[in-house]
Order: C-alpha cells, then structure tokens, then sequence
C-alpha cells in the first residue's frame, strides 16, 4: 500500500459516469449504555442503513440531515476512516478504507469544526508541509497556492500564526490546505458552521468557481440551506441513516406538508373523531392519529378535544425531516427579495 | 449561606467529572497497584539490608509505599494533571477576563472544584491500591478509629497545600502564557520532595532536615506519619499546625499574586 | 502491505516531517521549552538521585553493588527513553481518539502509525536517553567485569531491542487505546512501571512477578538477561543463559505482534462525533 503505486484505475470505466458509487452500505455500531452501577447493556446501532447512491465526476451535491443522522458517518467511510459494515463504496474506482493512502492523494476533505492546521506556526508552515506530504511539484504548488491565496483573499494571512485566525480566517485558510494537491474530490463536513456573513460569501464563491473552472466534484454537507441553494443543483436528504430524498432542489418543495402529529389515547374507542384545522390519519382501538399544520399551536386543538371527548392521554409529534427542510426552505425563499 | 452552597454546589461539580471518567479510574488503580508493588519489593530489600532505616520498621516502611499510592492522584504527587491546565488555558485564552466579573471568588472557586476532585480520587483511586497493600504485604496500619480520622483531616490539610502549589504554577501563564513547562518542574519537585522516591526521614544529614521542612512534606510525609504514629516530637498537633502554616503561606501568595495578575488583566481591557 | 521496505520508508518520511513540525511548535514558546527540557533531564536525574539516596544508607541492595545497580538503571533508562523518544506518542494516542483528531490522521497520504508516532513530538524527551546513557557510562567504568568482545556487542545490542521492546509495548497500548481510550494508564504501568522495576536486580522481586515478564509480558528481555549475562550473575528462575542472546528475536515477535493489535484496531476504530 505504497503511496507510489501507479493509478490503474481506468478512466472513463467507472469514474467519468460513477466517480463515487455508494451500493447497500451499511454502518452499524455496537453501543453500550449505561445500566446501573457497573453493569452495560448493549445494543447495535444502525448509522448508516442500506444507502445506495451515485455521484459523477464534476458534479456538486448538498448533503443534508438532522444531526445524528448519518452524514458524517457516510462521509468517513467515503474518506476511509471508517471501514463500512456492509455494502460496496467506490471512490474513482479504490475501495476508501484498504487504500487510504492512495486515495488520500486524490482526494481532500475539510472538517469544519476542527482545523488540521498547525496552530502554533505561520499558516504558510502548513502548506508547505502539504506540499512534503502529497509530494506537489515545485510548479503546480505555486500555482495553486497563489490562486487560492488570491480567491480566498490569504495574502495578509499566511504569516500569521493559526491561532491568532478568526474562525472564518482559518476555514478559508483549511479550505486552500485541502486543495494544494489538486484532488478530484473534495468533501467539506459544515464549511460554513460559524462563520461570519462576510466569510460565507467568500467561501461559497471559492467553491462555486473550484467547481465550475476545474471540475472538482464536490460533496458537502451543512445545515445552513443557503448554501445548498446558492452552490447545489443536487441534494441528498439522509434521515435515520437512510437516504429519503435524492433530486433537485426545487424537488423539496413538494415534499411533505409540513404537519405536526397529535396522537391521542381517548377513554374507549370512538369513531374518527371531527375537530376543526385537524384531520384523522389513522385509528388503531382507543387511539387516533390527527394532522395538523406545522405552523399552528396545539394548545387550542387540544383543548378543543377534551372539551367534547374523554381524553385519557396525549403527545405531538414533530413532522418528518423532509417536510422541515421543506418549510424552511420554502420560508427562506419568501422572505429572500 | 448562598456562598457555602455555590461552592458545595462547584466541588460536587467537580466530584462528578472525575467520577464519569471510570474507565481511567481503573486504569490509574491498575497503575497505582503495579507501582506499589514494584516499589514495595525494592523497600523490603532495602530494609532487609538496613532494618530500621529512618526509624520506619519494615511494616512502616510498606505502610509508607501504599500510601504513597494511595495519594499520588489525590494530591498530585507527578506531574499535576488536574484544574491547573484548564485554568492556564482560561488565563492564556483571555476568558479569564470573563472569570473575573463572576460573583465569586476566582481562588475559593478553584479550590472547590479541586476539593471535591480529591475527595472522588480518595475514594475511587485511594482505597483499591491500599486494600491490594494491606492483602500482599503485612503493613502497619492502626486499629484505633481515631487515628483514620486524625489521618484524613491532615489529608485535608495536605490539600489545601496542594492546591494551594498548584494554583501558582496555573498562575505563571499570566507571564508565560504556556503553564506546562512550569507545570512538569512542579512535578519534578514534588515527587522528589514529597517522599515518593524515598520518604524523607532516610534522607541524610542536612539535606535531609531541608527535605523535611519544605512545602512538600505536608503532602505525603506528614500524613503518612500522622497515620503510623511516627510523627515523633512533633505529634499530630504539631503536624496540623506545620501543614496548616504551609496552607496559610502558601494560599496567601496565591492571593497577593491573583490580585496583581488580575490587576494587569483588567488594565489591559480584559 | 505488498511493500514493506517502501511502507518502512514512507513511515520514516512522515515521522520526520511531523516531528520537525512539532519541534518548531515548541519552540514558539520559548521559557516553556526550555523548562521543560532542563525539567526533563532533572525529573530522570532525581530518580537516580533516589538510588544514590539509598546507597548512603546500605552497601548493597539485592545483593547488587551500586555501578551494577547503576548498569541496570542506565540500560533500562536509555531503553525506554528510545522507545518513549520514537514511540512514546503512541501510547497518549487515547485523547485524539476521544476528541476525534485521529481522522485527520487518516486522510493523509502518510503511514497512520508514524503520523500517530510523531504526533506531539517533544525532543525534551531526549533528556531521558542521555541521563540514562551518562549513568550507563558511569557504570562501565566503575564496574569490575571481564569484558569479552561479544558482552561488548551485547549492550548495543540490548539497547536498540530494548527500546523495540518497549515500542511494541507502546504500539500495543496505541491499539488497545483506539478501542478504550482512557487505558493510557494501563500501558503506562507496562511502560513506565516496567522501566522502574528493570532499574532494580531481579533478586528484589518475587518469582511471580519474574515468571510474568519472563513469559508473560517479556520485560525481562530489555535489559535483565542480557544485563545478567555481562555482570556474570546468577539467572533468575533457573532460565538458560543462552537466553541473554533472545532480545532481538523477542523484539521483532512484539513489533510484529503489536502490529497485527494495531492493524486490527484501526479497522475497528469508530470516530467520535456526529
């Protein structure tokens, strides 16, 4: 598993119509919780569950999902950090977690939270430490850095040391770390999470041009929507570990009403029962499913139920992740001139 | 009354976050019972060769190994893994500023904190090591109740000592802004002059007589002599009141250097 | 693993340009790093200092005089200290796992074990070789030995299987750590418990204890047999003096050992975080 060995990888073969393939993989942890004073019990957690999807060379796609919904689990096991439990993933045709190393040259990944920098010396320090590692010709790596030095505005920052970095500083700073090598592919796990208006601008139009003039496939997942609306034409939806959206943006729309749930447990069992802005989507003996619109109060739906039923019991349920999504987008785009 | 609370309240706090780490109280009682044993051996070797060697038996002297042990992580005998970091990091940060305009007490807040830190490793990472010590070796522990009580406020008494070191060293990140260097010469220190390499009744001569009335000795020496009985002219009293001079001192500098420190902190815009 | 030799050279290469790194690091803060150096070199000078301490009290100890005390302490210091120099990083592998800073690790284009190796590279550590090699040349001259040209090849020799010893052991706790992390402490007891007993004569031990690092965890391979076999004493547990000779076999069994630990462990590593 030398990081010398040579491509053998066909082009053309699988990589120009499937760069990354992702077929039935599956994560499955094995957790233990907690169960008085010594004693655990375990149980397997599914975090990733038969996700199948493709993604083309040169393409841009968002990646989206509540927390703890398996995104960055799939984005470890695309880089090769995490070994999937079952399943076949391709990256440009190389199994990521047996050929770590020689995917790591084609590839970069930026992790948003956390900087791989080194934060006590020049940011400059760093890249040339990129440079020795992914071995980059004396050429290439000065045509690279200055055109991210120029794009990601670096120029006054590359002696400084990382700690003294706002935020936004060190992601653009991590974002150039992550292309000196000129990689194919480049995740990005929250680019934009805490940075300032300014920042986010930048880095979305860095972005937009890297994909557009070279071609770099792009692969990124964020809970800020704008910047799937201002860089992705695909997004893949990840809920519960499974993949429950894959198209277009503007496919989001229409999915999901964006309804909330009330699950009522009555006294006996009644026949659907007829409430006002609520409709009964199913019966099961004593209990009753109602939908009702995201936007409105429970409060006086509740109310209402008890004044003329016998209410043994009750909860709500928040809508599914599609239709959040959808409702936030659709909010955004209202409010946007 | 609202101030005991808040600092009951901190030290619980700070009993709590050493009590999740459990898999790293294991560890340390694993580690703690191989050093007591490694050491245990070459003591009796040493004692078979000089029986009543600084006037410790043999019993003593195993007696003294495993409450070595028993204390290394309770007063931080190595190099201090404890708040100083966290509070270093805190000065070097500049979120010490924030510190300051709480209502509280910067030093009684630590103080708190590190309290009830040595009150969960007493339990969790004192006990274990000492029981294994009492079951290899035949040591000499007292029988009398009082003695285990008489022994446990000198503990308290070494901590106040402790702490009190300890948050000088955090402090030198006010002028050097990185702690771990100061951090690791504490260290040094006090393993050497606490007793933990040998106790420092068989240190010779005048060197001795320095070792013993150092800081350090509060820490392990003297407790562990209040325990035995082998506190000599000084007794448990005069015990309390060495250690209880060093804490005074000692916290006091603290204090005049927090306030000098802070002084600057404040001038400076926080 | 197809290529050992370019996977050796690759790791090598990375070591070198991580350590270079975290040494400029350190030295961005000045006081500290020299306290730290200057404290390194004193805190394993203390120790013998100890020894010393309990020589003003006694002849000998075990039956071993103070340079034969002084050959096994300075053997086993330099040992270690090689390993802790190298390898010593490995074995605080747990904090990077529990903050999940190891991923970072594993998208380079780098051999992981030397990434992990270098990481927070501290040449302070050096302190530890050099007290340990200055104690040892003490001994040398102070000792009474017959010294024959293969007990002089024994102790180089004894200091680089030694110290591959102690690696393997560190390799070994890295391992074990991606799987629990808070067990730096019990590797330590190995690591640093191990160095503070091979300092001391077997005479001083149990023959359980010996039994143990015999065939259990094979510490006594470090220094004790061979160390045993140059100042013409006695072996413990009636093992065959042929065995002063095993150190190298017993290393390369432990890297090769510990490697296989290491390999299975980063398959299984599981990364923090959401």
């Amino acid at each position: 598993m030398s990081d010398t060995v040579v491509d053998e990888a066909v082009p053309g073969a699988a990589s120009a119509a499937a760069f990354i393939e992702v077929d039935g993989v599956e994560k499955v942890f094995d957790v233990r919780r907690k169960a008085g004073f010594l004693r655990r019990t375990r149980h397997e957690v599914r975090a990733v569950d038969s996700l199948s999807f493709t993604v083309a060379r040169g393409e841009m796609v968002g990646y989206i999902g509540p927390n703890g919904a398996g995104k960055s689990t799939t984005i470890k096991m695309l880089t090769g950090i995490l070994t999937p439990s079952a399943g076949r993933l391709r990256v440009a045709g190389i199994d990521p977690s047996r050929q770590r190393a020689r995917l790591a040259h084609r590839m970069g990944v930026v992790f948003g939270q956390r900087t791989t920098l080194w934060w006590d010396l020049p940011l400059i320090d760093s890249y040339r430490l990129m440079r020795r590692m992914y071995r980059i010709p004396d050429g290439r790596y000065a045509e690279n850095l200055a055109r991210c030095v120029e794009l990601l505005e670096l120029g006054d920052l590359l002696e400084v040391p990382v700690r003294q970095l706002s935020l936004g500083q060190r992601m653009r700073g991590d974002i150039a770390a992550a292309l000196l090598h000129d990689p194919e592919v480049l995740y990005l796990d929250e680019p934009t999470i805490g940075l300032d208006v300014v920042s986010k601008v930048k880095v979305r139009a860095f972005l937009r041009d890297l994909n557009k003039e070279r071609g770099t496939t792009v692969l990124l997942t964020t809970h800020d929507l704008t910047d799937i609306e201002q860089l992705c034409r695909r997004v893949m939806v990840i809920d519960h570990g499974r993949l429950v959206y894959d198209g277009e943006l503007d496919g989001l729309h229409d999915l999901g009403g964006g309804e909330r749930t009330l699950v009522v447990d009555l006294e006996r069992e009644l026949p659907p029962l007829d409430v006002e802005f609520a409709r009964v989507v199913r019966v099961e003996g004593a209990r009753q499913w109602l939908a009702f619109p995201a936007g409105q109060s429970a409060a006086p739906l509740v109310a209402r139920i008890a004044e003329r039923y016998p209410l043994a019991d009750l909860s709500v349920r928040e809508p599914d992740i599609e239709s959040v999504i959808a409702r936030m987008y659709a909010r955004d785009a209202s409010v946007a001139p | 009354m609202g101030q005991v609370r808040l600092y009951a309240a901190v030290a619980a706090g700070g009993f709590r976050r050493y009590a999740t780490y459990r898999g790293a109280t294991f560890a340390g009682v694993f580690t703690n019972t191989v050093f007591g044993l490694i050491i245990a051996c070459t003591y009796i070797a040493l004692w078979d060769e000089r029986p009543h060697l600084g006037g410790y038996d043999q019993a003593q002297a195993l007696t003294f190994v495993w409450v070595g042990q028993a204390m290394f992580s309770v007063m931080m005998l190595g190099v201090p893994s404890g708040f100083e970091a966290e509070l270093a990091e805190r000065i070097r940060s500049g979120d010490i500023g924030v510190d300051l305009y709480r209502p509280c007490d910067l030093q009684a807040w630590w103080l708190a904190q590190d309290l009830g830190r040595a009150v969960f490793q007493l339990l969790g990472r004192g006990v274990v090591p000492m029981a294994v010590g009492a079951l290899v070796f035949r040591l000499a522990l007292p029988t009398e109740p009082w003695r285990w009580l008489a022994f446990l406020f000198s503990v308290l008494l070494g901590l106040l000592v402790s702490f009190g070191l300890r948050y000088l060293v955090a402090l030198s990140a006010f002028w050097l802004l990185d702690a771990s260097g100061v951090a690791q010469m504490y260290g040094i220190t006090a393993t050497f002059f606490c007793g933990m390499l040998l106790p420092l009744n068989v240190f010779p001569g005048a060197f001795g007589d320095v070792a013993r009335a150092l800081p350090w000795s509060a820490l392990l020496q003297v407790p562990a002599d209040v325990l035995m009985g082998t506190a000599g002219g000084r007794g448990v009293l005069g015990s309390y009141l060495f250690q209880a001079a060093w804490a005074a001192a000692i916290l006091g500098v603290g204090r005049l250097l927090q306030t000098v420190a802070t002084r600057r902190v404040v001038v400076q815009g926080g | 693993m197809a290529d050992p030799i370019g996977q050796v050279r690759a790791g090598a290469r990375a070591f070198r340009m991580i350590s270079g790194m975290w040494i400029r690091s350190t030295l961005t803060y000045r006081a500290s790093f020299a306290m730290t150096t200057v404290g390194n070199f004193a805190l394993t000078g203390l120790e013998f200092v100890g020894i010393l301490l309990m020589f003003s009290q006694v002849d000998r100890l075990g039956g071993y005089s103070l340079p034969e005390i002084a050959f096994l302490y300075g053997t086993a210091g330099a040992a270690f200290g090689l390993a802790d120099l190298f390898a010593g990083s490995l074995g605080r592998l747990g904090t990077r796992v529990r903050d999940g800073t190891l991923d970072a690790f594993l998208v380079r284009p780098a051999p992981v074990l030397a990434q992990v190796a270098a990481d927070r590279f501290a040449l302070r550590r050096l302190g530890r070789v050099v007290q340990g090699l200055a104690v040892l040349g003490w001994s040398l001259l102070a000792l009474d030995v017959a010294w024959t040209p293969v007990k002089v090849l024994l102790v180089p020799v004894l200091l680089i299987s030694g110290g591959a010893i102690f690696s393997a052991v560190f390799m070994a706790g890295a391992a074990f750590q991606i799987v629990a992390q808070d067990a730096a402490e019990v590797q330590n007891a190995a690591t640093f418990g191990g160095n503070a007993m091979l300092q001391y004569p077997p005479t001083v031990f149990g023959d359980n204890l010996l039994r143990g690092v015999t065939f259990v965890l094979p510490l006594a391979f470090v220094n004790w047999l061979p160390a045993l076999y140059i100042l013409d004493r006695p072996y413990p547990l009636d093992l065959p003096r042929s065995l002063a000779f095993a150190p190298p076999l017993v290393a390369a069994a432990c890297l090769a050992a510990a490697g296989l630990a290491w390999r299975a462990a980063l398959r299984a590593y599981r990364s923090t975080g959401s």
